[in-house]
């Protein structure tokens, strides 16, 4: 956590306490991560506007990466005796206990972003997460429509090994594109997510594909290992966008300024929106009485130079992304 | 000197032979080199630049390591400095950018030199500190985002070239050849040596040791901050999490890989720079190979073991035997 988003959010929560509740306002305690990557930032900045959108009294708790931390707003969001409770879990086991206790106080839990242990599945009331699985299929999709029947050799920049949204990237990747005989991912190394290694690893693939002309697409698991592609590919004297197709996942900001120079081609965003759609469930479950599945899947939006990429970059760079 | 160094740099020779050998018969066109853009273009290029960032630690760490200290803070170092860069790069000029910089790095220097040799503390927990806390202070720096520049003087020190070769490894070279001028063509290489092989009796025959001691944290600062410059301006951006995270590590790989102890008490650098690319020339290879990445550590660990081995007295022993002998003969 930044120390002025830390001074923004305790001075959001104080100004937030200060205003008198009227009636029918939901108060809904947030226990967030912390400031783990830019997206995690952007996702809280937007749970505050999705509130507001909505009159919703958000508090946000920042357990700077530790469970105990999250473990402990949970309980004083109890104390506090809020409507429900928002949780980004930052371990996927040991939540059991806090869970019961809020379960007893009749407060529902709605997960964000990740999941937890099945054993825990009737302790919360829903999960708003992305499936990265399909984020991987959205962006294989999309490459197969616009290659079209040409044949077409890939390579791929992998998330860092081990991870599971590395594993889920490639493996919907892998789903969309063997479906195309024409398809064929040619060379597949790890990036770590980053961009330095993500341009050191296309540099790789580039002399090792004759320069370069052998490849006609790049698939890299997050933006940012794109961008360091990108740079690699000019370089090298290619041209990016046109010389080599490139698709990644997340929708960071820097990928629509890359988008908007004709250096990048498409994206597949991974929603800093959980809060909205779990706000409109938890609304729902309070008036009506609807409970809402077990599992909301946020859209997985596939975002082209079709798309005015000037008009995202501005509107996401505020974001904290 | 002369006649020392090369028996005492034939394994790292022999290894970085070999390991380019291996890169040869995995990727055929390793060896091929073309103009692009006014620049060389080709494998062996990227080694060199891609393993500018560690050479310049293991410059700075190889001199620490010889007075038996250790410096665990260089990749937090690089990140913070690379921030700064990065964060003035826009609004400043070229000069007021590196002062900022390389002062950083200065500091951070003046910081652990100050913990080891005034204070005491030792050097693997006073350079730990560093190491945790400094890539908070980066992170302060870029409020946690990549923050991005388009100064082109900058991306000129990542990207640009003088006569083909990338802008970082001239930079390394002048690094190596100055770093050597200053330590070996006067008495502090041996000054410093000194300190490592017994610091209390260098001390007592009127060595400056504590002086010594923050001379060479503060010159690994300052390479570290070199580096984190260049890394930044590479990627024209700084990234706070991931800049420099982890190198420490392979820093103290290249000096090991170059032969100096850890004990401290002798050193080369031109030996840990051959470290760094040896590590580099490895990495560059595992790229080309194709092999699944699940592999990239294995292949790591497996030739690093047999580089180590291959100095290893013991077992060099065994093989020197025979040259004993045949020089017993003659």
């Amino acid at each position: 956590m930044t120390l002025k988003a830390l001074f923004a959010a305790s001075a959001t929560a104080a100004l937030l306490l200060a205003l008198p509740a009227h009636a029918g306002q939901l108060t809904i305690g947030f226990s967030q991560i912390g400031s783990e990557s830019g997206w995690r930032a952007a996702e809280t900045s937007v749970s505050k506007q999705e509130a507001t959108k909505r009159q919703v009294n958000l508090k946000i708790a920042d357990a700077q990466q530790k469970q105990e931390n999250q473990i402990k707003a949970i309980r004083s969001f109890i104390a506090q005796n809020v409507d429900a409770i928002f949780l980004a879990p930052v371990v996927s086991t040991g939540w059991d206990s806090v869970l019961k206790e809020a379960k007893e106080a009749k407060i529902p839990v709605v997960l964000l972003d990740r999941d937890i242990d099945p054993s825990g599945k009737e302790l919360y009331l829903t999960a708003v997460t992305s499936d990265s699985v399909h984020e991987g299929e959205v962006a294989g999709d999309w490459l197969a429509k616009t290659v079209g029947t040409k044949p077409c050799n890939i390579v791929e920049l992998q998330g860092t090994v081990g991870a599971s949204v590395a594993t889920n990237r490639k493996k919907g990747f892998d789903t969309a594109v063997a479906k195309h005989a024409n398809l064929k991912v040619v060379r597949s190394q790890t990036g770590d997510f980053t961009r330095a290694k993500g341009k050191e690893v296309m540099e790789s693939f580039i002399k090792a594909e004759g320069g370069g002309k052998n490849i006609c697409a790049v698939y890299a698991h997050n933006d940012d290992m794109m961008v360091g592609a990108i740079q690699a590919m000019k370089e090298a004297g290619l041209k990016p966008g046109k010389d080599i197709l490139t698709v990644s996942i997340d929708a960071v900001p820097d990928i629509f300024k890359a988008m908007v120079a004709g250096e990048a081609n498409a994206t597949v965003e991974l929603t800093p929106n959980m809060a909205g759609p779990a706000l409109d469930a938890v609304a729902a479950f309070k008036d009506k009485g609807t409970v809402p599945p077990k599992w909301i899947q946020t859209e997985s939006k596939l975002y082209t130079a079709a798309d005015d990429p000037q008009k995202i970059y501005d509107s996401k760079k505020g974001l904290g992304y | 000197m002369t006649a020392l160094l090369p028996r005492r740099g034939f394994a790292q020779i022999l290894a970085l032979i070999v390991i380019l050998a291996v890169d040869r018969v995995v990727s055929p066109q390793f060896f091929d080199l073309r103009l692009q853009d006014g620049r060389l273009f080709g494998s062996l290029i990227d080694v060199l630049n891609r393993g500018t960032p560690v050479a310049l630690l293991s410059l700075g760490m190889v001199l620490v390591i010889a007075t038996r200290g250790i410096d665990l803070s260089v990749g937090a170092v690089m990140a913070i400095c690379g921030a700064i860069a990065a964060s003035l790069a826009d609004t400043h000029g070229l000069p007021v950018v590196l002062a900022a910089a390389l002062g950083a790095g200065l500091v951070c220097g003046l910081w652990n030199g100050f913990l080891v040799a005034v204070l005491g503390m030792q050097p693997i927990v006073a350079t730990l500190i560093l190491m945790v806390a400094g890539r908070g202070i980066a992170q302060l720096i870029t409020e946690g985002r990549i923050v991005t520049f388009s100064s082109p003087d900058l991306v000129w020190l990542g990207n640009g070239s003088v006569l083909g070769l990338p802008v970082p490894v001239v930079i390394a070279l002048s690094m190596l050849i100055l770093t050597g001028a200053v330590v070996r063509g006067s008495a502090l290489g041996l000054l410093i040596e000194a300190t490592g092989g017994n610091a209390r009796a260098s001390e007592l025959a009127g060595v400056g040791t504590r002086a010594m001691i923050i001379a060479v944290y503060v010159w690994c600062g300052i390479c570290a901050a070199l580096a984190g410059v260049i890394a930044a301006a590479d990627i024209m951006g700084a990234d706070a999490n991931n800049a420099g995270l982890w190198l420490e590590l392979d820093a103290i790989l290249a000096v090991v890989i170059g032969g100096t102890s850890l004990f401290g008490g002798r050193f080369s650098l031109v030996l840990a720079v051959l470290g760094a690319l040896i590590i580099q020339t490895m990495n560059t290879g595992i790229l080309l190979s194709g092999y699944p990445p699940e592999f990239n550590l294995l292949v790591k660990a497996v030739v690093v073991l047999a580089v180590l081995l291959l100095q290893s007295p013991k077992l060099s022993g065994f093989a020197g035997i025979a040259t004993r002998l045949k020089r017993t003969k003659a």
